[in-house]
């Protein structure tokens, strides 16, 4: 077992499927002398060339494009988009052309390649490289969307995401780039695509989160405690498919569900998992997400948006037993 | 057809009667379209397929193409079965993607036919990604993007071109300049010269050609594709031409000035090139024969759509993924 960060740790499984596999190759904004944003490509130019570590001109739609072209002739691209709001310029890539391939040719094409596009509040970087569009992607067929919420995750999320033969949107949180944990270097195994990970055993009820928001939700769960509230925390890891067995065995148990994202509310993935929670097993549900604003810059204002731990268990508390 | 015909007569008969497989193909689209059996958008290549032609006959089955909307020439020229390509657009089983894609996406990887696309210029970012592709696996393969002169004001093609110089990859992009986008004029929403100049600004060779005429695109397409081959890096073909029919066979092209169209027959392709092969030892009654035969075979493959099976609806789910499949209706309550 070693200590890295989240950031450290895609790398190490990005360089282990690079050492794998020869058909794996980045292409992006900045990975070479810069090593992407967070170092989470450093040095890995110079180990495998500037031919499978491509640093690229600033076109998004080619970027995503490209790798889509790559994908059916037989590689394994990873687009690095660097932040989803950047990767906005290439949704028509990636929801017209790599999700819908397969299917519009009547199976003769695969799409393997991963469209990575980090969400999520970092601190000061404001409207345009903050946000957290993870739901618009949950909703377009062909599609895989993935939320690593810890480092051994983003490691063996990232090695799932690469090996995958669908075209995956593979969504790292920016507030998690320095986050520490342990990951098992000797253990080069992925981590299945649409399993979900229980963070916390709880009896009262299940807070369903993923990506940075997690952590918030074991905090509120640890001030539960302290009150008598058991609250179990399911960390989802895949949006699509979400683990809708671990979600419903744990809401069966505990009674109530209540989802938490920092993404805005209004059009939530949190409204599709509580809707199906809702419908199947009739329990309370409830969600909480970002008001329906852009994120702002200065330090109160952008702490506004977030959604803290006291709020999500004042909500548990609001909720009916 | 007569065995006494020089290299070069058998080498066009052999183009041209492609051009006719085209034409027939395109021509039983439109009257199927408007006998209510084709459903959907059919945009007919009729007038442009010596560009076509010319330039698959210069390449390899293992090469790369990627078209667009008005893609059938492209398909049939570059190998994909006109069979299932019919059965496609009829949408049914048998079909290129069994009924999944119809008109706007006929692809054929078997022939490195990578598909036609729905949207204006995404097949040149597709191109590049391709041929960087072909480069990292060693290959020696190159790819043809086929855009149309309204598709040179999207951003793709601009970031296309930029991207094949810097990476020196082996593409050859084709622009079919029929001189209309749409329904639009295209030099009325273009500024500066146009595709050529565009090209050569991020230093990418372009040639200007003209594109109905069969010999013209073929010798241009065998010295440029050599070129690609042998490391000249990206270069562009600007293939002038005339669109005889409307944007979809549903426009009647109002738009055009009176005479317009009937003028532009005289330099239509397969007039031309019938000629030439008049001059150049066919007979009057083989080109008759090679047209009459032509005809019964795309007739034929009307007859199969029409017969074929409806693709049974479970078909719809299939396809879509892997992780994450969709359910069958009726799978989960």
């Amino acid at each position: 077992m070693s200590e890295m960060t989240y950031a450290q740790a895609a790398r190490l499984g990005l360089q282990e499927e690079m050492r794998r596999d020869p058909t794996v190759w980045a292409l992006g904004e900045d990975l070479g002398y810069e090593g992407g944003m967070a170092g989470q490509y450093s040095d890995l130019q110079a180990e495998f060339g500037a031919d499978r570590i491509v640093d690229t001109p600033i076109s998004e739609s080619t970027i995503m494009g490209a790798a889509v072209g790559a994908a059916l002739a037989g590689t394994r691209p990873i687009a690095e988009l660097r932040f989803s709001d950047f990767a906005m310029c290439a949704v028509d890539e990636l929801v017209n052309q790599a999700a819908k391939a397969r299917y519009m040719f009547g199976g003769q094409a695969r799409v393997p390649m991963v469209a990575r596009m980090p969400i999520g509040i970092r601190g000061g970087i404001a409207a345009q490289h903050s946000q957290s569009p993870e739901a618009w992607y949950t909703h377009v067929p062909g599609l895989v969307v993935v939320t690593p919420g810890t480092p051994a995750e983003n490691r063996g999320l990232l090695k799932a995401a690469i090996r995958c033969d669908d075209p995956v949107v593979y969504m790292e949180h920016k507030g998690l780039w320095g986050v520490t944990g342990e990951v098992d270097e000797n253990d080069p195994s992925e981590i299945p695509l649409g399993v979900a990970r229980t963070v916390r055993d709880g009896r009262d009820i299940t807070i369903v989160s993923w990506a940075a928001q997690v952590g918030v939700a074991a905090e509120a769960a640890e001030a539960l405690a302290s009150e008598g509230i058991s609250a179990e925390i399911i960390d989802l890891r895949t949006l699509w498919p979400w683990d809708r067995d671990t979600v419903m065995a744990s809401v069966a148990r505990t009674g109530r569900l209540l989802v938490v994202h920092e993404a805005v509310r209004v059009g939530g993935f949190g409204g599709e998992i509580a809707a199906e929670v809702a419908e199947e097993l009739g329990v309370p549900v409830a969600r909480l997400g970002g008001e329906r604003i852009p994120i702002p810059f200065s330090i109160p204002l952008e702490e506004a948006y977030k959604i803290k731990a006291d709020r999500i268990a004042a909500r548990v508390r609001e909720m009916p037993a | 057809m007569t065995s006494n015909l020089t290299n070069e007569s058998a080498r066009v008969a052999a183009m041209f009667r492609k051009m006719l497989v085209i034409r027939a193909f395109e021509e039983a689209a439109g009257e199927n379209f408007f006998a209510g059996y084709v459903r959907g958008s059919v945009h007919q290549y009729i007038g442009e397929e010596s560009i076509a032609v010319g330039i698959c006959e210069n390449l390899r089955d293992d090469d790369y193409l990627t078209s667009n909307h008005r893609g059938h020439g492209h398909s049939i020229a570059k190998g994909a079965d006109p069979r299932a390509m019919m059965l496609e657009l009829f949408g049914k089983v048998g079909g290129t993607s069994d009924g999944k894609g119809g008109s706007m996406h006929i692809a054929d990887f078997s022939v490195g036919m990578l598909g036609a696309n729905g949207v204006i210029a995404d097949g040149c970012t597709i191109s590049v990604g391709a041929a960087q592709a072909v480069k990292l696996l060693g290959q020696d393969r190159i790819v043809v993007n086929f855009i149309g002169d309204g598709g040179i004001n999207r951003g793709p093609f601009m970031e296309a071109l930029n991207w094949a110089k810097v990476y020196e990859l082996p593409v050859l992009f084709v622009c079919e300049n029929n001189q209309i986008a749409a329904t639009t004029t295209t030099r009325l929403v273009t500024a500066g010269e146009g595709i050529a100049r565009r090209a050569e600004s991020f230093d990418v060779p372009a040639v200007t050609i003209d594109g109905n005429d069969l010999f013209t695109v073929d010798g241009t397409a065998a010295r440029v594709i050599s070129e690609i081959r042998n490391g000249s890096g990206p270069q562009l073909i600007q293939a002038m031409t005339y669109r005889l029919r409307g944007h979809f066979a549903h426009d009647d092209a109002g738009y055009r000035e009176p005479g317009e169209a009937e003028a532009a027959l005289e330099h239509e392709p397969i007039r031309r090139t019938e000629s030439w092969l008049c001059e150049n030892g066919l007979s009057q009654d083989e080109l008759d024969a090679m047209r009459a035969e032509v005809t019964a075979e795309i007739a034929g493959y009307v007859d199969d759509a029409m017969q074929a099976d409806w693709p049974d609806p479970s078909l719809a789910f299939t396809d879509v993924q892997d992780v994450g499949a969709p359910n069958m209706p009726g799978a989960i309550s």
